[in-house]
């Protein structure tokens, strides 16, 4: 019986760890769809930047009572899944609490988890009553219908179901160490699944056993099925935000790349002897599906968690407009599945003919101010002003698709020299009222 | 001599000379540090008063400052925030040349984004130089003790402040604007948004240039009401679109009378009775 267990274990064990490479796998691809950008300079920088802000979850903490409970269900979560390590050997080798050699640490460490385990389950019960008894506004916004609440709604459940049985596991495991049941060694400490052991008092030794081993089976299909569930999730962003707050971007906010092709289109215009003539005229300027963007952006939008903080502190969306930075991670995000999916069965050359455009538009990407409010609020370092202006870019340069006013405005730059309609001989006037 | 000619006299010498780099060149002279004016600064009837203030200091405190005058012309700013990047490093180009003729190696400038263009976008394209935004500059006066105030220049008033997102966010600049208000002793009361969590004023990325989208309120109604809501006399800002924006704020809640927008040039101009 045991070997038929564990056997099924490795083979459990192996098709879910196959099936998350796989998806984790296509991500990358997906990613990589982006144009490529070296991105590796100032690495000490980038390390401290990821231990701040990733690992230490610095901005997080900027709203309290979010950050808290989530810093109570991250350390939680990490330190829990220790024991899936003793899991997996006990599964693989067919042992109980493999680790319990390790004494008094070991007790220790069981008694924490289950502390722990509460405190997620808290912290759980907090979110859950934040999205839907107080109805916080930033989750409740156009594009958090649907899945996007779903998806949320689920990993939250997915984890007080894994908190509570690993609780109840514990509890069942204690009345058996205490029955002195062959193979259940008295090992760990339970100061709250102790109070559960009412529960299953009456049942004999067999029973519990079964009662212990579903519980078993129960909390790590559980966590397997969760791995496979994070790629498609949200709930991703429990792993890219080390990559992503490692890749920021260090340059000033205010900083917008100057595009290199165009730098060379206008060198040939005024000074060709700083032109390089070999470089191919662009083939087209700005960004018109995700292909266009930096694979960073693309990252970006993978490891987005949806928290809204961004589109909460954005003076066109708090004013009521379109626009929202959260939108254009998720439209990002979902635009690059889909054209992922596409090439997957069509082959990497194949393009669907559709693009971002199709997704965000433009009364969106013109209510942006570029005030960067977004970047700052986002607690992983996502950029969705890079997005929303590489697609102005396009919408501006490719389509002349912008408002007569701007038009107006471009106008009198290259006319007047300025972007009202005054003469620029007129422009050191007011140096004869001082 | 009569006493009109007397006045007439007063007048003329109080009146101050602003030098172009051309002018200094023809002297065999260079500025030691250039008065970026920047459109607005340059045509805006409000933003105007911030560049005379603002050249009344630099004339009192005697630094050898001097202006390109005609020979300045739009950073493109607006052009590239406007998704015309072709126009912008045609500016750009333009204005680098003219700045790297005259051998220009510091800048000062009243407007933030004047000074985010010139300070990050202009490097890659082949103008690096030394920009700081006039907050910066003041600041430094005033450090140096070039620049005091007597007692209670401002006399504990309740002052609030804007931060500008090209100054703030973009660029990390929240102290130097900060320490002019404490050296004017003015009473600063901060915005529940402020620092990196400023709210923007609605005019950045060119949307000074258009209409907005439509929506339930303006940007700038919004920034406005907090910035009145802290009770204060004065709201200092530090952009002259910011300044309009908040102003037009003013005005739409019915408070001009109570309540002044000014730019930290103006007030530090004010305290000295320039
Ligand atoms: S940069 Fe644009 S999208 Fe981001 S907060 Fe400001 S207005 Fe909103
Ligand atoms: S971009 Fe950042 S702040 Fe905005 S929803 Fe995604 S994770 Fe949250």
């Amino acid at each position: 019986m045991r070997y038929i267990e564990q056997f099924l274990f490795v083979v459990v064990l192996g098709v879910a760890i196959y099936f998350f490479t796989q998806k984790i796998k296509q991500i990358r691809r997906n990613i990589f769809l982006g144009k490529a950008e070296s991105i590796n300079d100032q690495k000490s920088l980038r390390w401290k930047i990821m231990a701040k802000v990733a690992l230490g979850q610095s901005k997080m903490v900027v709203r309290p009572v979010a950050g808290f409970f989530h810093i109570l269900i991250y350390v939680g979560f990490i330190l829990i899944n220790i024991e899936v390590l003793e899991i997996i050997i006990d599964g693989v080798v067919g042992t109980h609490r493999s680790l319990a050699f390790l004494g008094s640490i070991y007790n220790i460490a069981i008694g924490f988890f289950e502390i722990l385990a509460v405190l997620v389950l808290i912290a759980c019960v907090v979110f859950l009553a934040r999205r839907f008894i107080i109805k916080i506004p930033r989750f409740h916004s156009p594009e958090m219908k649907g899945w996007a609440t779903q998806d949320a709604t689920y990993i939250l459940v997915i984890e007080m179901v894994l908190m509570a049985a690993l609780l109840q596991m514990n509890a069942v495991d204690q009345l058996l160490q205490e029955k002195g049941a062959d193979h259940y060694i008295a090992a760990g400490s339970f100061p709250i699944s102790h109070y559960l052991t009412g529960l299953f008092t009456g049942y004999n030794t067999a029973s519990l056993v079964i009662l212990e081993r579903t519980f078993w089976w129960f909390h790590i299909l559980g966590i397997l099925f969760f791995l496979n569930y994070v790629p498609y999730s949200k709930h991703l962003h429990i792993f890219l935000a080390f990559p992503n707050t490692w890749y920021s971007r260090l340059k000033p906010a205010g900083e917008f790349t100057n595009m290199p092709e165009i730098t060379n289109e206008v060198n040939l215009m005024l000074d060709p002897s700083k032109a390089d003539p070999n470089m191919p005229p662009p083939e087209k300027f700005g960004v018109n599906d995700i292909t266009d963007l930096s694979w960073k952006n693309i990252l970006d939008a993978y490891s987005c968690t949806e928290c809204g903080r961004c589109t909460s502190s954005c003076p066109a969306n708090l004013t009521g407009k379109k626009l929202s930075p959260r939108k254009i991670m998720m439209d990002t995000r979902d635009r690059a599945e889909t054209l992922g999916k596409a090439k997957d069965e069509n082959g990497l050359d194949y393009h669907d003919g559709k693009s971002l455009h199709d997704l965000i538009s433009q009364e969106e990407l013109l209510a942006c101010t570029t005030c960067n409010a977004c970047v700052e609020a986002c607690p992983i370092n996502i950029n969705p002003v890079e997005i929303i202006f590489g697609m102005r870019q396009y919408q501006t340069l490719e389509k002349s698709a912008m408002p007569s006013e701007w038009a107006m405005m471009n106008n009198n730059i290259e006319n007047n020299q300025a972007p009202w309609q005054f003469s620029p001989s007129d422009r050191a006037n007011w140096t004869n009222e001082v | 001599m009569d006493e009109r000619s007397i006045i007439a006299q007063a007048i003329m010498s109080k009146k101050i000379h602003v030098p172009t780099v051309a002018e200094l060149l023809a002297q065999g002279e260079k500025p030691d540090i250039l008065f970026w004016v920047g459109c607005a600064g340059s045509f805006d009837e409000r933003a105007q008063k911030v560049t005379k203030a603002f050249v009344k200091i630099l004339h009192h405190v005697g630094l050898k400052y001097a202006i390109l005058g005609t020979e300045e012309t739009c950073t493109g700013d607006p052009a590239k925030r406007a998704g015309n990047e072709f126009l912008f490093q045609m500016q750009a180009m333009a204005n680098i040349a003219t700045l790297n003729a005259y051998e220009i190696t510091k800048i000062v400038t009243t407007c933030p984004h004047c000074f985010n263009t010139i300070k990050n976008e202009y490097p890659s394209l082949g103008g690096s130089y030394d920009v700081i935004h006039h907050t910066q500059l003041l600041q430094n006066l005033i450090d140096e003790g070039r620049l005091t105030f007597g007692k209670d220049p401002f006399n504990g008033r309740k002052i609030t402040y804007h931060d500008s997102c090209y100054l703030g966010r973009a660029n990390g600049v929240y102290d130097a604007p900060r320490k002019i208000l404490e050296a004017l002793d003015a009473e600063l009361i901060e915005m529940k948004r402020c620092r990196k969590n400023g709210l923007c004023c609605g005019a950045g990325g060119a949307q000074m240039f258009k209409d907005a989208e439509q929506g339930k309120k303006e940007i700038n109604i919004e920034r406005s009401e907090e910035a009145i809501s802290t009770g204060a006399q004065i709201i200092s800002a530090n952009c002259p679109f910011c300044t309009t924006m908040i102003r037009d704020g003013v005005k739409h809640a019915q408070k001009e009378n109570e309540v002044e927008v000014l730019d930290l040039a103006e007030l530090v101009a004010k305290a000295k009775d320039l």
